[in-house]
């Protein structure tokens, strides 16, 4: 069983930095360089297109929402509009991903709580 | 790969639900033996990653891109059970925040880019270490196999969900052949992001990740006997 303290013991970089550079690449990746994405249809969609599957699809419900294909509304300017999104992205899945994970997480012998 | 509404009928959309719910309750069990105080901010750092590498969308061939998936990504970072969970965190945030992946197609997408890579993408690299040589240098070559099969893998999921459930009625073994020649593809981009990723967190914390606990770490020589944390 590896415990905070055996990671401790063998730690060079903390994890808190560890951790720090992984956000903050995540944040460059999604507020910076999505810009330069490819905005061709991902392989589902090409074959969807392709073979004929994609007749039934829908509009998806929240087609007009504020944050909606990963561009904030009323946002004019395309890098600033998709980047935006982006880190909003990243920071919302960071608290929902992160929260979920503190609150499932072992407990060192305290054993109340979930 | 995002499954938009109307792909798949209601009674399979719903039935899919099913399976993806008890996936992520089976994964939310599994999840608290892999967690602990140092690896929960880790876990929701993963997550934060998967959503923005997910944004760039990479050419791989005439008028096609693809994107990370991460279910086999996470799974060698943080675990299996909590890989499971980061990639459906994503997805569910993409649906309900972004408007990408039908709300309806929730549980298809969380089957098949959450459940179904991290068993194929998890499950292949835990193959590969089992027969190379237990070193961390295996790490990425596993990572490389079992991330590239995890596409695909995907792709053949959606083929059969929609094989039952489809709403279009087409020619299901042309579809599958497209299906995953193009995710073969998309697999090469998933793996060298995965690979990349990977050795990055190996080369800094290897103890951090869950895939490579238990793995001698290099021989290096120690200078003076008081030198810390050099015997593992």
């Amino acid at each position: 069983m590896s415990t905070v303290n055996e990671s401790k013991a063998r730690s060079g970089v903390s994890a808190r930095i560890v951790a720090a550079v992984g956000l903050a690449v995540a944040l460059v990746l999604a507020g910076f360089v999505s810009y330069y994405a490819s905005g061709s249809p991902d392989g589902l969609e090409k074959v969807a297109a392709d073979k004929g599957f994609d007749a039934g699809a829908k509009d998806h419900a929240g087609a007009e929402w504020p944050l909606a294909d990963y561009g904030v509304s009323g946002v004019e300017n395309a890098r600033l509009s998709g980047g935006l999104s982006g880190v909003i992205g990243v920071g919302v899945v960071l608290l929902a991903g992160g929260g979920l994970f503190w609150v499932l997480r072992r407990r060192p012998e305290r054993g109340d709580g979930a | 790969m995002h499954v938009p509404d109307g792909f798949i009928n209601a009674p399979v959309s719903v039935a899919t639900g099913v399976v993806a719910a008890i996936g992520v309750g089976v994964a939310l069990r599994g999840a608290r033996r892999e967690l602990d105080d140092a690896t929960a901010p880790l876990a929701g750092v993963t997550a934060a990653f998967v959503f923005g590498a997910q944004m760039l969308n990479f050419p791989v061939a005439a008028g096609t891109s693809g994107h990370l998936l991460g279910g086999a990504l996470a799974a060698i970072l943080v675990g299996p059970y909590t890989g499971a969970l980061v990639v459906s965190v994503v997805l569910a945030v993409q649906a309900l925040l972004f408007a990408d992946g039908g709300l309806t197609a929730l549980g298809v997408n969380i089957t098949i880019m959450a459940l179904v890579t991290v068993l194929v993408g998890y499950g292949v690299f835990k193959g590969l270490l089992a027969v190379l040589p237990k070193r961390r240098s295996s790490v990425p070559v596993a990572a490389f196999a079992g991330a590239f099969i995890s596409v695909p893998a995907s792709a053949i999921a959606f083929t059969g969900i929609y094989a039952i459930g489809g709403t279009t009625d087409i020619p299901l073994g042309s579809m599958l052949a497209a299906m995953t020649g193009v995710h073969l593809l998309i697999g090469i981009g998933e793996a060298l992001i995965t690979t990349v990723t990977v050795s990055s967190a190996l080369a800094v914390r290897p103890d951090l990740v869950h895939g490579a606990r238990g793995l001698a770490r290099p021989l290096h020589l120690v200078q003076s006997p008081g030198t810390q944390g050099a015997a593992a």
